[in-house]
């Protein structure tokens, strides 16, 4: 256990080497101090919160601080400070990375928040300057009026929260204008031992990670603290403010056969969202070691795992995360719940994250979120030519440039907006005019027949067009295109039907906007029953791609149902597997012409291809 | 324990030293009066559940978790997962502690019997008009003297649960 801890200091040692060249090139004169690089924490860890913190510390040097001429102005001493600093408290490490800059403008963040739709004039106005400030956490979201090629282009801070908050963490800001920033990062000291409190509901007892709880409140009908109802939904007057109640036994549909018996309040606290918890009784708190669940009860997201306690008993470990994404924090209602939930749930199957952007022409264009790689932005005077074509010199490399839209003429503008596309080491670049958002929507697009477009859907009431990214890459690449692969557009333009038959919904997330980006004609189904079912309606697809762990109907039970029936015996198989047990894969040799692993796209898409004109080669036999 | 089962214990018993590779030992045990076989290399433990963790929002066929030496056990309800009435206390009933794939199972059933070696010829596949549930969950049947014994899949058994 000893040798898996590190001292913090060596993920801070290339710092004073960043601070060094982000000086040069800022031009401003920054000291960093560093306090408690000796403080200890599990290398895993190390290694997951490196990223962000680079990112932070730079945030911190180009946002945070002041210009030199600024601050001689504000009567600041001209360099600017940041300050790293690590220590533990009760069972955590707490990093901090201070500024001593401007702060962060508060009426910007406002605005900012209530033009991106976050929160709405009358809300934020009840919001504390603290509260407005943790907008800076969300997807999307850059004050910098300035975007610079080292930091601020909104596709930061959100980032940082979703990775820490991954490993248990959570992020919080401090902020006052004129004096400087404190980001402060609550880690878990390893991510095998965790201190949770010990509660019960309904005779059922549960493990609350003590990393989400704030506080925790006696509550008794009559007494200062007591469970107010508005309409169903159950509130508790908190030190002049309102807390939002959940009951526990509701969330897990427990039978609690005596309310009054309800009388703890634990306060939590997931993100920046607090909630209260109503339980029956408190426990102690107890230090355990977090086993997985079992496979059967991975798809629960309330549950993290499951740990023995000291005397023998199993407890669950609740995720609050898990907890607060069933009931969705915008409806937080006690009663309702039950209802909202499953609509909640199979939204989100939907929901797609888009980046918005204006290319320049007519109507706002989308891309899938998922196949960007970075924004970046580029002064006039970096795009160079090289065989006719602009290029950048990027990351020690030429990044060729495109516009997305051939009519816009990007060497007008002083900056020119890139949206970077990578896959393995080749880099392409597309032009646009500007990005607009990111925006999380669901997915129904009407499939367009002009060239280099996907379709167009509506986001944020307006018609938009999802373009075609592989289109686009082709063009740049000419005909040595293999970014998404050169005869993967040929193929496409037939436009192929594909079936995916899929459960997890990650997983859908993630190849329904890969697949539909490289042409193919998508239909999903959440499990092999599905499939099944839209097959005995619709013979006609391409190509079917199946998960061979799904409920109600396995993969191998479907490719069997296929091959027993006429209309479906042809259409080739392919199955995702996880599961490298050969007995497994033994069984589906006969069944499947394949097998691909999820997270290859590359393989994949390489795989369908293969299989596909494998087909039409067989055909072409045939006749 | 019945004793026609125990006398048809005998018989493969005597040949199991010389024909090893034409039969089969099973753990047998009951579900509401059906006798049921699981192969003894896949069965680890038999026991007496004493605690078991109820784990809410689990699928219908989990009872709950439970230690078994400092290992989480997935509890199981073999009469669920057959499509029959839930057991009404699970402390009146036997765990079979099997492993799946590196995780432990235990499936709750009425009684536990005797291990039983069965000659491969009695073997039988699962007649085709069986129940949907019970077809899931079995590779065969055997034909004992006196009744009938059904072989359960591991494999299929959890194979099928996992998914949910």
């Amino acid at each position: 256990m000893q040798t898996r801890m590190q001292p913090i200091g060596n993920a801070w040692s290339k710092f004073p080497r960043i601070i060094r060249d982000l000086s040069l090139e800022l031009g401003k004169k920054i000291e960093l101090k560093m306090e408690g690089a000796e403080t200890e924490l599990d290398r895993q860890l190390l290694d997951m919160i490196k990223d962000p913190l680079t990112h932070m510390v730079r945030n911190s040097c180009d946002h945070g601080l002041e210009t030199t001429a600024d601050r001689k102005q504000a009567g600041k001493p001209e360099t600017g400070t940041v300050v790293l600093r690590a220590y533990h408290e009760g069972g955590h490490i707490i990093v901090e990375i201070q500024d001593d800059g401007k702060g962060i403008n508060v009426a910007r963040v406002r605005e900012k928040a209530i033009q991106n739709g976050l929160t709405t004039e009358a809300e934020a106005a009840a919001l504390t300057d603290k509260q407005i400030i943790q907008f800076i956490f969300q997807p999307g979201f850059s004050t910098a009026e300035q975007v610079t090629a080292v930091s601020g282009r909104g596709v930061g801070m959100d980032v940082v929260r979703t990775n820490i908050e991954k490993i248990g963490g959570t992020i919080d800001l401090d902020s006052e204008a004129g004096k400087g920033s404190i980001f402060r990062i609550k880690i878990p000291l390893t991510l095998a031992i965790v201190s949770v409190l010990i509660v019960e509901t309904c005779g059922e007892k549960f493990a609350i990670p003590q990393i989400n709880i704030e506080e925790m409140v006696r509550v008794k009908p009559g007494s200062e603290h007591r469970i107010e109802h508005l309409k169903d939904t159950p509130v508790l007057r908190l030190r002049e403010r309102l807390l939002p109640l959940l009951s526990l036994s509701g969330i897990l549909r427990l039978q609690s056969d005596d309310e009054e018996a309800d009388n703890f309040i634990v306060v939590c606290k997931v993100g920046t969202f607090e909630f209260g918890l109503i339980v029956n009784r408190v426990f102690d708190t107890e230090e355990i070691v977090v086993k997985p669940v079992a496979p059967i009860l991975k798809g629960i997201e309330v549950y993290s795992g499951s740990t023995i306690l000291g005397d023998g008993n199993v407890i669950m470990i609740l995720d609050l995360n898990g907890v607060v994404k069933q009931i969705g924090s915008a409806q937080l209602q006690g009663d309702e719940k039950s209802v909202g939930e499953e609509g909640l749930l199979s939204q989100d199957n939907n929901h797609i994250s888009f980046l918005l952007f204006d290319d320049g022409g007519q109507s706002p264009k989308a891309v899938p979120l998922e196949l960007v790689s970075r924004l970046e932005e580029f002064d006039r005077s970096m795009v160079e030519y090289s065989g006719g074509f602009p290029v950048v010199q990027y990351r020690s490399d030429l990044m060729r440039l495109k516009p997305v839209n051939e009519n816009y003429d990007f060497m007008q503008e002083e900056m020119v907006q890139v949206i970077v596309f990578q896959q393995e080491d080749r880099v392409a670049g597309l032009v646009v005019k500007d990005i607009i958002d990111i925006v999380k929507t669901e997915l129904s697009v009407k499939p367009a027949t002009e060239k280099g477009l996907v379709g167009s859907m509506v986001m944020q009431n307006k018609t938009t067009d999802i373009i075609d990214v592989g289109h686009h890459i082709q063009q740049i690449f000419g005909g040595l295109a293999t970014l998404i692969s050169d005869d993967d557009m040929p193929v496409n333009k037939k436009g192929h039907r594909l079936l995916l038959a899929e459960d997890s919904l990650f997983f859908r997330n993630l190849l329904v906007p890969l697949l539909t980006i490289s042409g193919y004609d998508v239909t999903t189904a959440e499990n092999g029953q599905l499939a099944w079912e839209i097959l005995q309606k619709d013979q006609n697809f391409d190509i079917i791609v199946t998960d061979i762990d799904m409920p109600k109907m396995t993969g191998f039970d479907l490719a069997e149902a296929c091959e027993t029936h006429a209309g479906t015996a042809q259409i080739p198989r392919l199955a995702f597997t996880a599961n490298t047990k050969t007995e497994a894969l033994k069984k589906g040799e006969k069944l499947f012409r394949r097998y691909v692993t999820k997270t290859d796209h590359q393989l994949l898409l390489e795989a369908i291809r293969t299989e596909l004109s494998n087909q039409n080669q067989d055909i072409e036999e045939a006749a | 324990m019945s004793s026609s089962s125990a006398a048809l214990a005998e018989r493969p018993n005597a040949s199991l030293s010389k024909n090893f590779q034409q039969s089969q030992q099973f753990v047998t045990m009951r579900v509401d009066n059906q006798l049921l076989g699981i192969a003894v290399l896949t069965v680890r433990d038999v026991l007496h559940p004493e605690r078991i963790t109820s784990v809410p929002l689990a699928p219908p066929e989990v009872v709950g978790a439970l230690n078994l030496r400092g290992r989480i056990v997935t509890a199981i309800d073999l009469r669920t997962r057959l499509g029959m009435t839930p057991h009404p206390n699970y402390q009146n009933s036997m765990c079979v502690v099997v492993s799946y794939q590196e995780e432990l199972y235990s499936i709750l059933v009425d009684s536990v019997d005797e291990v039983m070696t069965v000659p491969f010829d009695q073997y039988e596949k699962n007649p085709p008009n069986l129940d949907a549930c019970w077809h899931q969950v079995m590779s065969g049947v055997c034909r004992l003297k006196d009744e009938l014994l059904i072989i359960l899949d591991i494999e299929r058994l959890f194979g099928n649960a996992n998914d949910l």
